[in-house]
């Protein structure tokens, strides 16, 4: 109970600041380290607060008297219900037949999915015309095989009962022969004034087809205007590039070949272009196992701790602002610059010589890595770094930029409000994108678009920008049509439909093609078209099937140059804004949600954010020592069921309530804000959740900037937040890490301490397992805490989206979690990720708990779970250990919305209300592998049932086989020194155990 | 103080509480029953369809092969309901003008499906998958019976879970070679446990033990 709680007093959140860990190794979180007794009662707990307690709707209801009519109510009804007859079905066959499918067998198709305009080749499962799944093309450069988070959800954005699905003009529906004969009209007109009324506003675009529109657009208007903005876009970079080279250059690494990185506030591991191959280049560097005995090394300057930070060896802390101020001292090392070698904040240049020599070391093999959301100048330093170190053409290539008329968005977004200002515009198309919403605020986007005479909107969903919009179009998911995009390098990514559009969808080429002399052609018509233009010599049709099987167009990806370093590039640092008192303000796309593109997209608003494991909302992110200057961290560690403070934030005479979170990790004197939410108009999901930072963002500061004043407001709020659920106790070697030396000098150090009992020590006789014998292992040292493997696993297994509500109350039905621990001082930890899945414990506490005999171990040491059986005592999940039980406290499954159940996978069941479920190893892969393997009577094949959350690991962090196989990956990596069992000690033989992390540290910084 | 009950009053009482032991078995019973009812299971229970399809005729008496209509049976969990291009096949030429056929002429001039009733329908947390079992040796008529002798199709077997698991147990009592998968009416060449207990041996059918696990048919 809230009241009974003993509070965190001042001292003990002093001595937490002075980094005293209270003899802690591992902590999870403030409460933790300060060791209170709440945190002690919650470790205990199966859930961490009253899971019996009632929701909020229902907090009329209490008392023993209503406990006991409910009860017996329900007793009688599901009495009642089990008499019931199976209620009559109907089969439809197919009329025709498609010749390549079977029902009742998956297909794949290759296609693309686009973040940035910059594509990603994906694997689409369909069943019989349903895509259901995605995963990673495994032969497209940019995925490898793995997928992200976003195109795990993307199939729910697809069927999200949300979306725009009528075309209207004043919100009155129209047909879409309404909207061709107005712009026909309007068109008739632009034609005598070559277009000058005539913008086009698109996000950004990397489509080679759409690039050919957009010229031959451009031949039939010259005077008309194309204008691209992305709210979280690489303009950076592509300034920087423009500086350092005299042109706009695309920028990709290599990460397989260096062996030292520096990362200046980049999370290339988890966010932006080729994160899924860079990710998984950087793992096997670092994969201690099979002889390897060597490790990259990575150094990591940020303010936020990301997923990148999480795996760096060393880690420095910085605002935002001084990250530039590090890239000057480590150029000026590396003598590529003039700047300063010392400086008033020490932690800057203390690691400076260190890096230096280790990067000098390993000339040619090494990289220094620019983030997005850093200003040019410091994207200038990191080219100069890369040349001077010999990394070009061996760590870094140049080509080309991907975009189509690569240019200055803000430029061009401006440019475009000065001809709105002027009355100049007739036609305003908004392909895509969300201008209104997520335009630097001083822009005005709201109202200033509005001076267009006649504006359209394509859109995915009717947004804030439909809003003003006369004509709202709906547009096409990209799982229901033709198109094409480039991925990182250059390659040409074919994006192919399973579907046809489910509404009167229609598609941002098509659009375009509305403007050109042949307007009606279809959208599968004008990108063979294209290709077919493109295409040299015979045989296109071959070419062509050949290319949109594969998902991409083989050798496509654009040449590599050299550009020459500019002889100004880098002059000499400007003065750095003065503190004053005031705090640092920094943007960044929000971890789940993005720019606020997903925003109604349930699964990822639920998805824990890497690190701070926030769900459903955005927070003002500050350091614990920040948190306690502005006099609010004693009531954010305290929140419990109250709530967190607000604090009001002033920036540039704008303000805004934001709730606090405390993050250990974080630099202080900054305030980090996730955009995305706020939205107004974003679906029965999205709308309304968190505050909307936009509300904050200008121009000449789109990333960071420092004059934010923040003062403790009334008002509470409530987060939802994973990271206090399902707490293990962290005295018990959950976590096991060590240093690569270490490791090296006696590899059995490592795990020490998380030894299981002798196999012998059991009154049972000793089960034999023949035949197959499943199992995992998780390796931490890989694990970079991205959550993609969460997003899989609840598309593969039709996993319930519960509400904010339900995750407060400790009720998320994620089978697989993604658990961050901390180790050493509050303001500089490290950051453990570990993947906490069902352990599959051959003796499984869960097992001997059941009355019905619905949790049961299976011949090949599953631990399986019946869901018609189970009647809901939840015995198995209070005696888990591991807390890997989730049980339907609601009808939390969504049976009724029609194109949600399109979505469902047809080979795993839809849980009801009351009953338990937990991971099964994805049994529904297993049992399909081992039919087909029966079926051409042999054995399943090493690596031919992938888990879901393995297929879709950027990293390969999680390995799934048969542990009878000496010879299986799994085999051999539970055989290595580092493997250790998740609370061995209890005898539950975990059939998932876990690699402990290692990191490589530079011994001269050690000191 | 006087007696308030008659001594005729034990009696009453022993056979209110031993005939209550009896009334109880007695509604076990009864429910047990029911539950296994071709009430309740709809077994044996001939489906009112569309088109009255006939099994017995197409099957039966013209000694078409399962699979030339339900072509999935092999490859696939669900053995597939033909398209009505697979009706169409025949019915264009012969009984192309029977007014009993217009819903599959229908079906083929408008492209929507018939809707025909579903006759073996599974609860939906069970996931049966007819390629494993056609493959390794159970024929169609172990879980439909004899469809060549069905007019009108019905369920033959309860598919209840006991059911399953007899099978399940007992692989030997049902297996045949696989050439004889679709034949109706066959009649083994010895002693079928003999044969069967060769054929599990032949097919790597997996033990008991695995048959038996929940995971094989839940999940």
């Amino acid at each position: 109970m809230p009241s009974e709680r003993k509070k965190l007093d001042l001292a003990a959140v002093r001595a937490l600041l002075n980094g005293k860990t209270n003899g802690r190794d591992y902590w999870r979180n403030l409460e933790d380290l300060a060791s209170t007794p709440e945190f002690e009662e919650l470790m205990e707990r199966e859930f961490p607060r009253q899971a019996i307690g009632w929701s909020e709707d229902e907090d009329s209801v209490e008392g023993r008297r209503n406990f006991l009519k409910m009860m017996g109510a329900s007793l009688a009804l599901a009495g009642l219900t089990a008499c019931t007859r199976q209620p009559t079905e109907h089969i439809a066959p197919y009329v025709r037949q498609p010749e390549e499918l079977v029902p009742g067998r998956p297909l794949f198709y290759a296609t693309a999915t686009t973040l940035n305009g910059v594509a990603t080749g994906v694997l689409a499962e369909s069943h019989e015309g349903r895509p259901t799944k995605i995963e990673g093309n495994p032969e497209h450069p940019g995925s490898l095989g793995a997928a992200d988070a976003f195109m795990q959800a993307s199939v729910l954005t697809m069927y999200d009962p949300d979306r725009s699905k009528t075309l209207s003009y004043n919100g009155e529906i129209r047909g879409w022969g309404d909207f061709f004969s107005t712009l026909g009209e309007i068109l008739a007109v632009q034609r005598t004034k070559s277009g000058a009324g005539i913008r086009i506003l698109t996000e950004t675009i990397t489509s080679p087809t759409m690039a050919n529109q957009i010229a031959a657009i451009q031949k039939l208007y010259p005077a008309a205007k194309f204008h691209q903005w992305e709210p979280a876009g690489t303009h950076s970079a592509r300034a920087g590039a423009t500086q350092a080279f005299g042109q706009p250059v695309n920028t990709y690494y290599d990460l397989s070949k260096a062996n030292v990185i520096v990362a200046l506030d980049s999370d290339f591991l988890a966010s932006g272009h080729g994160s899924l191959r860079y990710a998984r280049q950087f793992s096997a560097r670092r994969r201690v196992q099979g002889g390897q005995t060597s490790m990259n090394r990575l150094y990591a300057v940020e303010p936020l701790p990301s997923s990148t930070g999480a795996r760096a060896d060393h880690r420095l802390p910085l605002r935002a602002n001084d990250i530039e101020e590090f890239a000057w001292a480590l150029a000026t090392n590396l003598k590529v610059a003039n700047g300063p070698t010392k400086g008033e904040n020490w932690d800057i240049y203390k690691w400076i010589p260190g890096i230096g020599k280790d990067l000098q070391q390993n000339a040619g093999a090494s990289l220094v890595i620019a983030g997005d959301y850093q200003p040019p100048i410091v994207h200038a330093l990191a080219h100069a770094m890369n040349e001077k170190l010999g990394n070009v053409g061996k760590t870094v290539f140049y080509t080309d930029p991907l975009e189509v008329n690569a240019q200055d968005q803000l430029a061009s977004l401006q440019d475009l409000v000065k001809d709105l200002d002027a009355g100049a515009v007739d036609l305003l198309l908004i392909l895509g994108g969300n201008p209104a919403f997520n335009a630097p605020v001083e822009l005005g986007m709201g109202d200033r678009l509005q001076k267009a005479h006649m504006r359209a909107h394509l859109s995915l969903y009717d947004d804030e920008t439909s809003e003003i919009c006369q004509w709202r179009l709906p547009e096409t998911h990209y799982l229901e049509t033709w198109g094409d995009a480039r991925a990182f390098d250059g390659t040409v990514t074919l994006q192919q439909p399973l579907i046809q559009p489910l509404y009167e969808g229609r598609s941002a080429l098509q659009l375009l093609q509305m403007l050109t002399v042949d307007p009606e052609a279809s959208p599968y018509a004008i990108v063979k078209g294209y290709w077919g233009s493109q295409h040299k010599g015979a045989d296109f049709e071959n070419w062509w099937r050949k290319s949109v099987h594969d998902g991409l167009i083989a050798d496509s990806a654009l040449p590599t140059k050299t550009p020459a370093l500019h002889g100004g590039a880098i002059s000499s640092p400007s003065e750095k804004p003065k503190m004053a008192g005031k705090l640092e303000v920094i943007f960044r796309p929000d971890p789940s949600i993005y720019d606020g593109r997903f925003a109604n997209n349930g699964w990822l608003q639920e998805l824990p954010k890497p690190v701070t494991k926030i769900t459903w909302d955005n927070a003002a992110i500050m350091s614990p020592a920040t948190a306690h200057q502005l006099g609010v961290l004693k009531e954010t560690l305290n929140a419990g069921d109250e709530g967190v403070p607000m604090v009001e934030l002033n920036y540039r005479g704008r303000t805004i309530k934001a709730p606090v979170w405390a993050q250990p990790g974080q630099v202080d004197g900054c305030v980090v804000l996730h955009l995305g939410y706020g939205r107004t108009r974003a679906g029965r999901t999205g709308t309304g959740m968190g505050f909307n930072p936009y509300g904050f963002r200008t121009a000449n500061a789109l990333w960071h900037d420092v004059g934010l004043i923040a003062k403790q407001t009334s008002g509470s709020y409530e987060i939802a937040t994973t990271q206090n659920d399902h707490v293990l106790d962290t005295r018990r070697q959950i976590i096991q890490s060590g240093t690569l030396a270490e490791y090296l000098k006696d590899p059995e150090s490592i795990r020490a301490g998380a030894e299981g009992p002798p196999r012998g020590l059991t009154m049972y006789p000793e089960w034999k397992y023949e035949g197959y014998a499943w199992g995992m292992a998780i390796d931490l040292n890989a694990c970079t805490g991205c959550s993609a493997c969460i997003a899989a696993c609840q598309a593969e297994n039709n996993i319930a989206v519960v509400g904010k509500d339900q995750v407060r109350r400790g009720r998320a039905m994620h089978w697989l979690r993604v658990d961050s621990y901390y180790h050493g001082g509050v303001n500089n930890p490290e950051i453990h990720n570990q993947p906490v899945p069902c352990m599959q414990c051959e003796n499984a506490p869960c097992e001997l708990v059941c009355p019905v005999q619905a949790t049961n171990h299976s011949a090949e040491g599953l631990n399986d779970m019946v869901y018609n059986r189970c009647v809901g005592t939840r015995y198995c999940s209070n005696n888990c250990p591991y807390k890997v039980r989730r049980f339907n406290f609601y009808l939390f499954s969504d049976y009724e919305t029609p194109s949600l159940k399109l979505l469902h996978n047809p080979d795993v069941t839809v849980r009801s209300r009351g009953v338990m479920e937990k991971c099964t190893y994805c049994v529904q892969r297993i049992n399909h592998a081992k039919i087909e393997a029966e079926k051409e009577g042999r054995t399943v094949r090493e690596g031919e049932i992938q888990t879901a959350c393995q297929a879709t690991c950027p990293t390969e962090a999680i390995v799934f086989g048969d542990t009878n196989d000496p010879n299986s990956r799994v085999s051999k990596m539970k055989a290595e020194k580092l493997n250790y069992g998740l609370l061995a000690d209890l005898n539950t033989r975990p059939r998932t155990t876990y690699l402990a992390s290692l990191r490589n540290p530079n011994p001269e910084l050690e000191a | 103080m006087s007696q308030i009950f008659h001594h005729s009053t034990n009696t009453f009482a022993r056979i209110t509480i031993f005939g209550a032991i009896f009334v109880i078995a007695f509604l076990t019973w009864a429910f047990d029953e029911l539950n296994r009812s071709a009430y309740e299971t709809r077994a044996t229970v001939p489906r009112e369809q569309p088109v009255p399809f006939s099994h017995a005729h197409h099957a039966g008496g013209m000694g078409i092969d399962c699979r030339y209509c339900h072509t999935g049976v092999e490859t696939s969990s669900f053995a597939n309901i033909p398209p009505t291009k697979t009706c169409m096949n025949c019915h264009s030429q012969i009984w192309s003008t029977s007014p009993t056929l217009e819903p599959v002429r229908a079906s083929f001039r408008t492209g929507d499906s018939i809707l025909w009733t579903r006759v073996n329908d599974l609860p939906d947390f069970v996931y049966f998958n007819h390629s494993i079992h056609v493959n390794k040796g159970v024929g169609c008529e172990i879980c439909h019976g004899r469809v060549d002798k069905m007019p009108l199709t019905w369920q033959e077997a309860s598919l209840q879970m006991d059911w399953c698991l007899e099978c399940h147990r007992h692989p030997e009592r049902v297996l045949r070679p696989r050439e004889f998968v679709t034949t109706m009416g066959y009649t083994p060449a010895g002693d079928q446990e003999e044969i069967g207990r060769r054929l599990m041996n032949e097919y790597h059918i997996r033990s008991t033990r695995e048959l038996t696990s929940c995971s094989t048919c839940h999940r």
